[in-house]
């Protein structure tokens, strides 16, 4: 109850702020880095900015339903980053790299 | 604006934004990945301060847990520790700032003229295990249960690229007795 005390002078447009930045910050990563390791760490971060966003509002709005989308983001997100980081070793055993940049032989 | 915030939510936000800036400003990705999972845990306190407990649970497992070790475990697998990543150059960092820099402002600025949110006062106990899990298991069952055929997806995908093949073996030989 008493966190509830607190967080009644919390609106949540500090929410929503704050998710904005971290989903930028973790949009300016994946522009901005080569290392596919870091790249795909970004992808996680932009993710948590939208699961923060929808826990907000489910708390803010008292419906359910938002944490239940969270838990399934999680389980795409685990999903993902398996799938994401085998590949990314399969990459690096025939390129000995893990730059993106070097990854354009796909370009015809 | 600031001032009238409680300390806990600002020193939380703060340490949020500084080590996800961290994590992408950091030259070593072991750092990084560190930085990462330090975000992760002030999340769950946000987790916590929205009283979305089992959320926050769930968070510190799932991703600081699993996740980030399965990064850390890649990491030193391919033992990119040492800082071998070449340097992009002024004009990427330019171009990605303006870029994400543009985004941040167009939602701001929607979201100042979208006027007031819509939200109430924060309801207490939406974040109990025994709400969420009469949702679960009731209204979003079948997504739950579809879950379970993605995860199985994604491990049998995982196991068969994580294998090592024979073509990958010669592709690595000729790469070697080349270079």
């Amino acid at each position: 109850m008493s966190i509830l005390n607190i967080f009644n002078q919390v609106e949540i447009s500090h929410y929503i702020y704050l998710s904005t930045v971290l989903f930028c910050i973790g949009l300016f990563g994946v522009l901005f880095r080569r290392n596919a390791i870091i790249l795909l760490m970004c992808i996680e971060l932009m993710l948590n900015a939208v699961n923060l966003l929808f826990t907000a509002f489910s708390t803010y709005m008292g419906d359910a339903d938002g944490q239940i989308f969270v838990f399934f983001i999680m389980v795409v997100a685990a999903a993902e980053a398996a799938v994401g980081l085998a590949i990314l070793v399969l990459v690096y055993r025939n390129t000995r790299k893990t730059d993106v940049s070097f990854l354009d032989q796909l370009k015809g | 604006m600031l001032q009238n915030l409680p300390i806990p939510f600002l020193v939380l936000s703060f340490l949020t934004i500084l080590s996800a800036l961290y994590v992408v400003t950091s030259k070593n990705p072991v750092h990084s990945v560190l930085a990462l999972i330090f975000t992760f845990f002030t999340i769950s306190a946000h987790y916590v301060l929205l009283n979305a407990q089992f959320l926050a649970v769930v968070n510190l497992i799932v991703y600081a847990g699993a996740i980030m070790v399965l990064f850390l475990f890649v990491l030193m697998l391919l033992n990119l520790s040492k800082e071998s990543e070449p340097l992009k150059s002024n004009w990427w960092g330019i171009a990605a700032a303006i870029s994400a820099g543009s985004l941040l402002l167009i939602i701001t600025a929607a979201f100042q003229v979208s006027g007031e949110a819509v939200a109430k006062n924060p309801v207490e106990g939406i974040g109990l295990v025994k709400v969420l899990g009469k949702v679960l298991f009731t209204r979003f069952v079948v997504p739950f249960e579809l879950t379970g055929i993605l995860f199985l997806a994604a491990m049998v995908g995982a196991v068969l690229l994580g294998k090592r093949e024979k073509a990958g073996e010669a592709l690595i030989s000729k790469e070697d007795s080349n270079g």
